[in-house]
């Protein structure tokens, strides 16, 4: 029992003098290592059966409603999403050379490294920004919101706008609650889709516009992708597909259609899910970096950052599936 | 032993502890607050996890006194309004499965035992099992949110589209469920890599004790059903708060997803909370009948099959949902397989007890009341499981008797486990008869309760009714009767703790003679848990320790005292 005491007050006293990282009750870095690994790769499995079980919502809802995924994912732009895939698969690469040079001990490579993956990272997020303000801009969003409203005839009401109203709201977070908040007729938009174009903006204007206004610059480049229209984006392979269809049909035939929100539900859901993880791999980022300016990690003890890699190539992955699923329907 | 004089004896000095142990080692709040010490962490999850055992036995109470009178439909009876009431039985299935059961023997019992049991210092990640455990918390609060905001009436089951239109709290009960969710996660990944990890190089596999196996065997189903439930919480709440419509038929929503979703988590939940009440149940019965355990690996194995096979039955939930007829006969057929390692459990059990010298303790009467409920908790199950009788019992109060001898049987077991650990745990002996008056109490009063639910559910009485026809009244009256014979008995149980806690005598290190290695350090353990890295060995043979009649309690037999054992003493 005097053992105990004596274990109690100098929890480190043992024989064998344990390095600074390895934690009291594993006996060898190795040991450690290794559960941390295989640990991470469990919350790995966590994680994909996460995303399964919205990957597998995806399906039955496209099996339900084919016509309306392929109509609804003419509304995003695959250059985006392409972008995007690259940017994400170049920040996979300086994860996994942040990890070989952890493991030489090659502290400043390793610094660069974390730096560029993160650079990667607030990338993505910005171009999803993008995205998602153009998106919640022309209502093309999920549920019973679900409006979609030409960026050009919007941007005229946002000129014709009250300009006193405009500079409160800032963020697209803003702009969501207020395209929402006024949307009670989307039946009657649906119903009678060409006169819905040209009133409903009107209806909307005096509260949809201000909120989106101030994000004009951002906005702006949205809008212009939006101008090229649906069609626009779609100039590859997707105007073979959908035989040419005008501009403008996109839109109102979205609107005629009761099942087109299913699809962008499905998008915000996914996109949304992955966005939060990439935020929180940014935040994990961060404090790698860190560690490693503070040189915390070299060959003997780079655990953290192998494991973070690891997150962060999940991360990369489901975005690798998501790409396609949603933007190349 | 069958009065209360509890505090009287006292242990020789020589075997007491040093007075420094893990309870002690440490004062002051932050040092609970923060600790890292599974023990603690265990501890405190078994606080949290008793008080919330009592909130949800009272809406329980609740739920059965709202029915004793039929009542006139359209009224209320007394105070007692058909929305309260929808309410009482929401908070106890919710409490009691997500708060109570799921992470009751893995999260508190496991926490402090399995660490012991591998001869380790701590679980893998220490700071991830605080974290779970603050989850924990966090569900906790959110579920109070709710009833601070007028309590939720969707069921435990939160269906579609009921709970995306009902206008109580439905948010922070969803959301809580999801964070509890993931305490779960974290703790199953937490004790899959300790076992695997932290195992000593001598443990092998087939050395574990078997509640290793089931705890094993319930961190699969936890790290790979809950984030499905996860997600779909997480799209009911997206529903309620922003509309998203996919669970809306009226924008194209499919309702009938969800109960896809929810079972494929729920149902393998069953089995997060059954597995390691059976792997409890090897531990007890073994040391109370001083029997090597029979057929170690048909049930070590038959752990993972039933977290295998768990994972392909949840269709058995919606047979009445509308699913084709195929389906349907595929699930019932795998339901059925189900029960083939069910049954090999509680046959290798009943072969352990066979001439065993059965020692009538209250965890052993826990353990042996078990095989009562579980037997006839799992039988029914295939009555349901068989289509044909399903669409007549379906949603009847024969499914709510069913469901209560499976997950009763693991809070029954749970508090044998309770018991056989708590001497270890807190270092304290409870009064053991009041635990016994306690555990036959409370499991009478049980049956009572819930065989007259089963007559009267086969008679066709629906659950969930507030008012219902006069028929059923007698059946009503006895299934009330029982409650409160049940809810008695547990207050017995939680007086015999609490009891023990200031009047208890000193536990010695080894009252029951157990020979897993949590048996061989002090009671309670020290902080580090073992002064020394104890001797692996045969977690079953009872040769290794001798009955002390000075202490009452068993010593492990010194190794160079120890007379060569025939072969074939099994």
């Amino acid at each position: 029992m005097a053992d105990a005491v004596q274990t109690n007050a100098q929890p480190h006293a043992d024989a064998h003098a344990h390095p600074s990282n390895l934690q009291h009750h594993f006996d060898t870095p190795a040991q450690q290592f290794d559960a941390s690994k295989f640990g991470m790769w469990l919350f790995l499995s966590t994680e994909v059966l996460f995303f399964s079980g919205l990957f597998l919502f995806y399906t039955v809802v496209r099996r339900h409603h084919p016509d309306a995924f392929a109509l609804g994912s003419t509304f995003l732009d695959w250059r985006l999403g392409a972008i995007n895939t690259l940017v994400l698969i170049a920040s996979s690469l300086t994860m996994a050379l942040g990890v070989y040079f952890a493991q030489r001990s090659m502290q400043r490579a390793l610094v660069f490294c974390l730096v560029l993956t993160l650079i990667g990272a607030f990338t993505f997020m910005g171009i999803k920004y993008i995205e998602y303000s153009h998106k919640i801009h022309e209502q093309i969003v999920w549920g019973k919101w679900f409006n979609p409203t030409r960026g050009h005839e919007a941007a005229e009401h946002e000129n014709a706008a009250p300009h006193g109203e405009v500079a409160s709201q800032q963020d697209a977070e803003a702009a969501e609650p207020a395209s929402g908040s006024h949307e009670p007729q989307p039946a009657a938009a649906s119903a009678a889709p060409a006169a819905a174009i040209q009133s409903q903006p009107t209806a909307a204007s005096t509260d949809s516009a201000p909120a989106s206004e101030p994000a004009l610059p951002i906005e702006q480049s949205g809008i212009m992708m939006a101008g090229n229209g649906p069609s626009g984006l779609a100039a590859g392979e997707e105007v073979e597909e959908k035989g040419e269809e005008p501009e403008l049909d996109t839109y109102a035939l979205a609107k005629q259609r009761k099942d087109v929100h299913l699809f962008l539900g499905v998008y915000f859901c996914l996109t949304g899910l992955h966005g939060i993880h990439v935020l929180a791999g940014i935040v994990m980022i961060i404090c790698l970096l860190i560690g490693a300016i503070k040189g915390r990690y070299n060959s003997d003890y780079y655990t953290p950052i192998d494991v973070g890699g690891l997150y962060w190539h999940l991360v990369d992955l489901v975005w690798i599936f998501l790409f396609p699923l949603l933007y190349l329907v | 032993m069958s009065t209360l004089d509890a505090s009287a004896a006292a242990l020789p000095a020589a075997d007491l502890p040093a007075g420094d142990n893990y309870l002690t080692c440490d004062r002051g709040f932050k040092s609970w607050a923060f600790t890292l010490d599974h023990k603690r962490i265990g501890v405190m999850y078994l606080t949290g996890i008793l008080i919330f055992f009592m909130i949800g036995g009272l809406f329980a109470l609740l739920v059965r006194t709202s029915l004793p009178v039929p009542g006139v439909a359209g009224q209320a009876k007394g105070p007692i309004t058909a929305e309260l009431y929808n309410k009482f039985f929401t908070l106890h299935g919710a409490i009691m499965v997500f708060i109570v059961i799921i992470p009751g023997i893995p999260a508190a019992l496991g926490n402090f035992v399995l660490p012991l049991m591998l001869g380790a210092k701590d679980v893998a990640f220490p700071r991830i099992n605080l974290m779970s455990f603050y989850f924990w918390c966090a569900g906790v609060v959110l579920a109070l949110t709710s009833l601070v905001l007028g309590g939720v009436d969707t069921g435990w089951t939160f269906y579609t589209p009921y709970s995306t239109t009902t206008n109580t709290a439905v948010i922070p009960v969803v959301a809580g469920a999801f964070m509890l969710g993931f305490s779960s996660i974290f703790t199953g990944l937490n004790f899959i890599v300790t076992i695997h990890k932290l195992r000593p190089p001598e443990m092998g596999w087939f050395k574990m004790p078997l509640l290793l196996w089931a705890i094993y065997s319930t961190g699969i189903v936890q790290i790979l059903a809950t984030p499905v439930l996860g997600i779909i919480l997480l799209l009911l709440i997206v529903e309620r708060a922003v509309g998203i419509g996919i669970f809306d038929p009226a924008l194209g929503g499919d309702p009938v997803l969800f109960q896809h979703f929810f079972w494929f988590y729920s149902h393998p939940a069953v089995y997060i909370m059954i597995l390691p009440a059976m792997g409890v149940m090897s531990e007890l019965l073994t040391v109370f009948s001083r029997r090597h355990i029979f057929g170690y690996s048909f049930i070590a194995y038959s752990s993972v099959a039933i977290a295998v096979f768990g994972f392909l039955v949840w269709g058995h939930h919606l047979f009445v949902s509308g699913q084709s007829n195929l389906l349907n006969t595929i699930f019932s057929a795998i339901t059925f397989s189900v029960a083939v390692p069910s049954a090999i459990k509680v046959f290798n059990w009943l072969a352990t007890l066979y001439k065993g010298s059965i020692n009538l303790k209250t965890p052993m009467i826990y353990a042996l009341g078990f095989i009562w409920i579980f037997g006839i908790g799992g039988l029914t199950g295939l009555f349901l499981g068989t289509l044909a009788t399903d669409v007549h019992l379906h949603d009847t109060y024969f499914v709510v008797a069913h469901f209560h001898f499976v997950m009763a049987g693991t809070i029954f077991t749970f508090f044998g486990a309770v018991h056989y650990w708590w001497p270890k745990i807190m270092g304290k002996m409870y009064n053991e008869a009041l635990g016994r008056w306690g555990a036959m109490l409370s499991m009478i009063g049980f049956n009572i309760t819930f065989l007259a639910q089963f007559w009267m559910g086969s008679l066709g009485m629906p659950r969930r009714y507030f008012h219902y026809d006069p028929f059923f009244q007698p059946y009503h009256v006895a299934s009330t009767i029982g409650a409160y014979i049940m809810g008695f008995g547990f207050l017995l149980t939680m007086i015999c703790l609490v009891h023990s806690l200031f009047r208890g005598k000193r536990a010695a290190a080894n009252p029951w003679g157990g020979v897993t290695l949590e048996w061989r350090t002090a009671s309670p353990p020290p902080h580090y848990n073992f002064d020394r890295t104890p001797p692996v060995t045969d977690p079953y043979d009872f040769n290794l320790v001798r009955y002390n009649a000075d202490t009452d309690a068993y010593d492990f037999i010194p190794a160079e005292e120890r007379v060569a054992v025939p072969a074939g003493h099994h």
